[in-house]
């Protein structure tokens, strides 16, 4: 009898603990998919600010503007053959 | 009167109310046990339609580079306003309100809104900078919500318009590299599920279904700085010949991958609503051209294979001869030339007896294993195989003009892969757009022929040659000029298209390039003119950048003292530059300039044989 008991009242814990476990992993569940929501917008957040500033590094990178730049800014050209000494192997 | 109760019997009366409330009791239980054990489905169906909704989470499309990893084509987020037509027109006092926000007159937007009234979205304005879409719904307008979508931007503008091509409002790759790579640069959007309230708003994120999987990236074979070269000096060609379009291909010889490839005219993709039409094609794989002259160097490949002895000399005198019943004539008499001549002074009687002494089979055999008449499978949407009838079909005159490059249509890039097969000791790559995408090559011709034919071509960029301007200081350079007519409703036009196809350096054959500029109407339109002098500001610039070592010093340092200029490209233009390069050749052999004479096919024998 008293071991039938027993059984009993553990199999009843077993299935209060089991609720309250339930209970507690759906809060887990909630809040760590709160937190992946957040990472990922951050995530996301910062590849577009990368993706910008690719675009703006190429944009500031572009052939013609730096060609630009060069020759009429800093004034740099294109050495003269006379400039040019080619060293024989 | 005294009323008396009739007798009644409680237990029953009881047992019956009992009865009655436990049967209620019973049917309660079995409706709710139908609806909770037997339609489940059905009602949480229901109940979940009205509250859960799937959402998808926008993703990027992937990004474009070039080889050397600069973003060619990048996604950035933009916002776009939508709203909810039934929750907006409950609160129809306010359109005007939004009307004004967004900058779209007030008549437009309530028929747009009424039209759809039964619906729960509609967009308002798509694309627009985050920032003034955060100022529409900052208005706090019930029903008017914004959403993140991603546009697409190409740094490089018209540089790069027909390699990349662009992608329309739902960013879908709609021509070249976006539209042929679509799958792989898109991402797939993810989607999780969430709980609105009847209002529309998120009120729990209940499961992530399936994370967003941004897009691949992409690495082309294009190298931007050769591209820019490329395009620079084609526009500046154009510019100076009067021309109406052109191309230009690079490929690199040894693994088929495709450097630069640029067109005229070209369109903005950032702003391409503005683009007349015809810019959008990539003219480089999708148009073709009689090529003229530029074939020729197969006609003597295919000679030399069918066991034409390489020494032979070949009679082109008198400068004439008759085709069947079509007179085909050079530019003068060459007299009894060898092979080299043959190519140099590109006689086009000596190509077409070349042509005549082999079966239209062979001839055939050998243009097509080069790649002509055949789609290259580089894998860009629109591409054009070229048209090249069945030998059985050839007459003689057919295989006669197809001897020197006429009655046969070729792309550019077409070309540009026999070249460069031709520089690759007879192996043939087919041409990729993406860096390592090199295919199985495959061997369609004896190496030793096809360097033979090579070390021919180097006169044509020599003194007496018909490309001189296609000379680069230190660098042996193989080349073959063409300039056909255009063929137009069944007759050749007054309009002419100047070919140049070139490989560099000869040692190590790096670079083939073909540049194509169509119907010249300045005072030239020899392809040694026209075209040849872009061959050379291009290559010029691309041996530098790629650190090709010279092959051919000695001729550098006898170029030197003469030289006032070592062929700087600059901003100034094609034309001074290219007489300027020129110069060192033409110094010490005559003082006319470089002669037009010995260009190519005489335009008027090919109006004759029009086929």
């Amino acid at each position: 009898m008293s071991l039938r008991n027993f059984i009993l009242s553990l199999l009843i814990f077993a299935v209060l603990g089991s609720g309250v476990a339930v209970v507690y992993a759906r809060q887990e569940h909630r809040q760590a998919y709160v937190q992946l929501n957040r990472l990922l917008r951050e995530r996301d957040e910062i590849n577009i600010e990368f993706s910008r500033l690719q675009l703006e590094q190429a944009t500031w990178a572009e052939t013609n503007r730096i060609e630009q730049v060069a020759t009429e800014r800093i004034g740099m050209r294109f050495p003269q053959a006379g400039e040019l000494v080619v060293i024989k192997p | 009167m005294k009323v008396r109760a009739r007798p009644y019997n409680l237990k029953v009366r009881l047992m019956v109310l009992a009865g009655v409330l436990g049967a209620c009791g019973v049917v309660l239980v079995g409706r709710a046990a139908q609806m909770q054990l037997l339609n489940k489905d059905f009602y949480q169906h229901q109940g979940d339609q009205r509250f859960l909704r799937d959402v998808p989470i926008a993703t990027s499309r992937g990004m474009i580079m070039d080889r050397n990893g600069e973003p060619m084509a990048v996604s950035t987020p933009v916002e776009s306003v939508w709203a909810n037509p039934k929750e907006l027109l409950q609160h129809a006092d306010r359109l005007p309100e939004l009307a004004d926000a967004l900058g779209i007159p007030q008549d437009v937007l309530t028929q747009n809104i009424a039209q759809r009234a039964d619906k729960e979205f509609v967009f308002l304005r798509r694309r627009i900078n985050p920032d003034d879409a955060e100022a529409v719904v900052k208005h706090g307008i019930p029903g008017v919500y914004k959403q993140r979508e991603f546009r697409r931007f190409y740094p490089h503008g018209e540089v790069m318009a027909h390699v990349l091509g662009f992608t329309n409002i739902d960013d879908h790759g709609q021509e070249g590299i976006e539209l042929a790579f679509d799958n792989w640069l898109t991402g797939k959007p993810g989607e999780q599920r969430v709980i609105r309230d009847r209002r529309g708003h998120v009120v729990e994120n209940v499961d992530l279904i399936r994370a967003a999987e941004p897009g691949k990236d992409i690495t082309l074979s294009i190298d931007r700085r050769i591209q820019y070269l490329a395009y620079r000096e084609l526009k500046a060609a154009l510019i100076a010949n009067g021309a109406a379009s052109g191309s230009v291909v690079v490929i690199d010889i040894p693994t088929g991958e495709i450097l630069a490839m640029v067109n005229q005219p070209a369109y903005n993709p950032n702003a391409r609503e503005a683009a007349e039409p015809g810019t959008h094609r990539n003219r480089a794989v999708t148009d073709v051209v009689e090529p003229g002259s530029v074939m020729k160097p197969f006609t003597v490949l295919a000679a030399l294979e069918a066991g034409l002895d390489p020494n032979v000399i070949v009679q082109t005198s008198p400068g004439w001869m008759m085709l069947g019943k079509y007179r085909i004539s050079d530019v003068h008499d060459h007299g009894a030339v060898d092979l080299t001549h043959l190519l140099s002074t590109s006689s086009n009687i000596g190509a077409a007896k070349l042509g005549l002494g082999m079966t239209s089979e062979h001839l055939y055999d050998v243009l097509h294993r080069f790649g002509y008449g055949e789609s290259t499978h580089s894998g860009f949407p629109g591409e054009s195989s070229g048209v090249m009838a069945p030998p059985n079909t050839w007459g003689m005159v057919k295989r006669g003009s197809i001897s020197y490059g006429m009655g046969v249509s070729v792309t550019p890039v077409q070309l540009a892969q026999a070249y460069a097969a031709l520089a690759n000791h007879g192996r043939l790559m087919p041409p990729t757009f993406i860096k390592g995408g090199q295919g199985e090559g495959r061997q369609v011709m004896d190496p030793k022929i096809a360097r033979s034919v090579l070390m021919m071509l180097q006169s044509v960029t020599e003194v007496g040659g018909t490309a001189q301007r296609a000379a680069i200081d230190g660098y042996r350079v193989a080349g073959k000029t063409g300039t056909a007519r255009q063929a137009s409703g069944g007759s050749y036009a007054r309009r002419y298209i100047s070919v140049f196809a070139g490989v560099v350096p000869l040692d190590h054959p790096k670079f083939a390039t073909v540049v194509i500029i169509n119907n010249p109407r300045g005072r030239d339109y020899y392809g040694g003119l026209v075209s040849a002098p872009v061959f050379h500001n291009v290559m010029d610039g691309a041996l530098r950048l790629m650190d090709v070592p010279p092959d051919h010093i000695e001729q550098w340092y006898a170029a030197q003292p003469a030289a006032t200029s070592s062929a700087a490209p600059s901003t100034a233009g094609v034309a001074a530059n290219a007489t300027d390069a020129a110069a060192p050749v033409d110094a010490g052999t005559s003082t006319e300039p470089v002669q037009p004479l010995a260009a190519t096919s005489d335009p008027s024998a090919e109006a004759e044989v029009g086929l």
